[in-house]
């Protein structure tokens, strides 16, 4: 089976992306499906559903979103090769900008959108920086010379990238998206012993086991303070 | 490239490649102070400082930085502006059925229209040409440059891009004036006479718009009229991308003709999706799409010439009018 990771900011156009590239996918032939990481709520498990593709749900609640899909991802691998699919899609949302979900040796998308800013491709981390391919999302509402400037600071960030444009709504640049899923020659059976591209945030201080009130002497364990002249 | 790059100083770096800054800066590197520091040292310092915090190796660093110079020195050395023409040939309806051409060719400096109800296949169509189709997209079409198979390179790579669009739902989002969007626009695309190139535009833009902006103006401000003129005008002198996509141009505050003259005389390959006469009888050729193909290519008769110069007397008519009425002049 081969294994995609998909990441970006929130409301960047990920299940948009991915409901149309799996269409241009399923036309092969092949059968994909999904597994869709949050935070605290999801209805785009019902999109996948009505799209036909099977979909897992996965949210991390209290915990932090990273590790929750690191702690789960091997577990829905070995539920997508029991499902004989062709392809598996992992999607989250990058929430706070820091982390990546992307794998070493597995092939990793990150989605990022024209109506964000042109300053979004420096802000966002390893998410974009260490992926393979870089979508491009909402580029029928903003002028071409925003595009050409927004693609231009994404190809200062991560020269490597393959760089595409899809949109969400029409499918346009999907089939070509899911032609480099197609592509794609390496298989996933198992992740175990695989390592993630980058680490994930580093934790556990009194607030990541349920703290609430605010003050130095609640605060225990790996803290961290601003410097502030 | 690496070792070629690896120990030189930023300064000399800088020198040879200004682009670079953006590298730098899009990577949180501070430069100031250490131009004459080597680039590898730099990068070392950087990961070193920020501990824990690092996303990338020094080694990562250099290897990203080298290749963004030479993506960056592959988009100057301009292969774009070696299209002089784009060729199609058939592949199928949606059904199956072949397509009803041999093949099309159109050259810089040519317009063609694309006609045909919407869901009949025009954005399939474009798809095809910006990802180069070599049968292997749903319509089996094979899409060529300058009459021969192009490289690969152009579907991936942001530099080289073959379509620029210009659509009806286009808006400008940054709040920056025009003078700033433009000059931003002209360093991403790595132009040396930012200056003149600016002032190029926003002077051609003004020639298409009812109304003139100044410089000044926030892009987000303009008018619907004002907004299209300076899109194109940008596209036509700064887009790098040979081909211009054109989906309708609203008639309301722009000289349409004019729009397209100065499209065609920058030597752009022209594609035109519209349904408005005037627009579509500019095109020396018309593809008529239906069913997922092209049915049929037609080319603009003689007579259909005549409607045209009747239509654009028209369209002038209605030009003036509006213009009037926007100064508040009387219509009879």
């Amino acid at each position: 089976m081969k294994l995609v990771t998909v990441c970006g900011p929130p409301s960047s156009g990920k299940t948009a992306v991915i409901l149309k590239a799996l269409e241009a996918f399923a036309d092969r032939g092949l059968k994909a499906g999904v597994v869709k990481f949050d935070c605290l709520s999801t209805e785009d498990d019902v999109l996948y559903e009505k799209a036909g593709i099977p979909v897992k749900k996965g949210l991390s609640g209290p915990l932090c979103p990273d590790h929750y899909f690191v702690s789960n991802v091997e577990e829905i691998v070995q539920w997508g090769r029991s499902q004989g699919f062709d392809l598996l899609v992992s999607e989250s949302a990058g929430l706070c900008n820091r982390c990546s979900p992307h794998i070493k040796e597995v092939l990793a998308v990150c989605v990022v959108d024209n109506l964000s800013g042109v300053t979004t491709p420096k802000k966002i981390g390893p998410m974009l920086k260490m992926a393979d391919i870089v979508v491009i999302t909402k580029g029928d509402i903003v002028s071409q010379a925003e595009r050409e400037v927004f693609a231009s600071r994404v190809a200062a960030v991560n020269p490597k990238a393959a760089v595409l444009h899809v949109n969400g709504l029409t499918g346009q640049g999907a089939f070509e998206l899911s032609s480099l899923f197609d592509d794609e020659e390496r298989e996933v059976e198992s992740l175990i012993g695989y390592q993630l591209r980058f680490t994930m945030p580093s934790a556990l201080c009194s607030y990541c086991l349920g703290e609430t009130r605010i003050g130095e002497s609640y605060q225990m364990g790996n803290v961290r303070k601003m410097k502030i002249d | 490239m690496i070792n070629e790059i690896k120990n030189q100083t930023v300064g000399a770096l800088l020198e040879s490649y200004p682009f670079a800054a953006v590298y730098f800066d899009g990577h949180h590197v501070d430069t100031k102070g250490r131009e004459s520091s080597t680039v590898v040292d730099v990068f070392s310092d950087f990961v070193t400082a920020a501990g824990e915090d690092a996303v990338t190796t020094a080694d990562e660093l250099l290897e990203g930085l080298s290749e963004h110079v030479q993506q960056m020195l592959l988009f100057l050395a301009d292969d774009l502006d070696t299209v002089q023409s784009l060729g199609l040939l058939p592949g199928t309806h949606k059904d199956g059925t072949p397509e009803n051409f041999t093949n099309i060719t159109i050259n810089s400096g040519e317009t063609i229209c694309i006609v045909g109800p919407t869901g009949s296949g025009k954005s399939r169509l474009l798809a095809d040409i910006e990802w180069i189709a070599q049968g292997d997209t749903p319509t089996g079409r094979t899409i060529l440059l300058n009459d021969q198979i192009p490289d690969r390179k152009w579907r991936f790579s942001p530099t080289h891009k073959l379509v620029a669009q210009l659509s009806q739902n286009m808006n400008f989002v940054m709040d920056l004036t025009v003078q700033e969007f433009l000059e931003m626009h002209a360093e991403s695309r790595l132009a040396d006479n930012v200056r003149d190139v600016v002032v190029r535009i926003i002077d051609q833009a003004n020639a298409l718009a009812g109304e003139s902006f100044a410089p000044t103006t926030p892009i987000t401000s303009l008018s619907g009229g004002q907004s299209r003129a300076l899109m194109i005008a940008d596209t036509a002198i700064l887009s790098r991308s040979p081909i211009v996509l054109i989906d309708e141009i609203e008639n309301a505050g722009i000289d349409r003709q004019k729009a397209l003259q100065l499209l065609l005389s920058e030597e752009k390959i022209v594609l035109m999706a519209t349904h408005d006469p005037v627009l579509a009888l500019m095109g020396g050729r018309r593809l008529i799409i239906a069913n997922g193909g092209i049915e049929a290519v037609i080319e603009t008769t003689e007579n259909e010439r005549v409607i045209l110069k009747e239509l654009a007397v028209m369209d002038r008519r209605m030009t003036d009018l509006r213009n009037r009425l926007r100064r508040g002049e009387r219509l009879e």
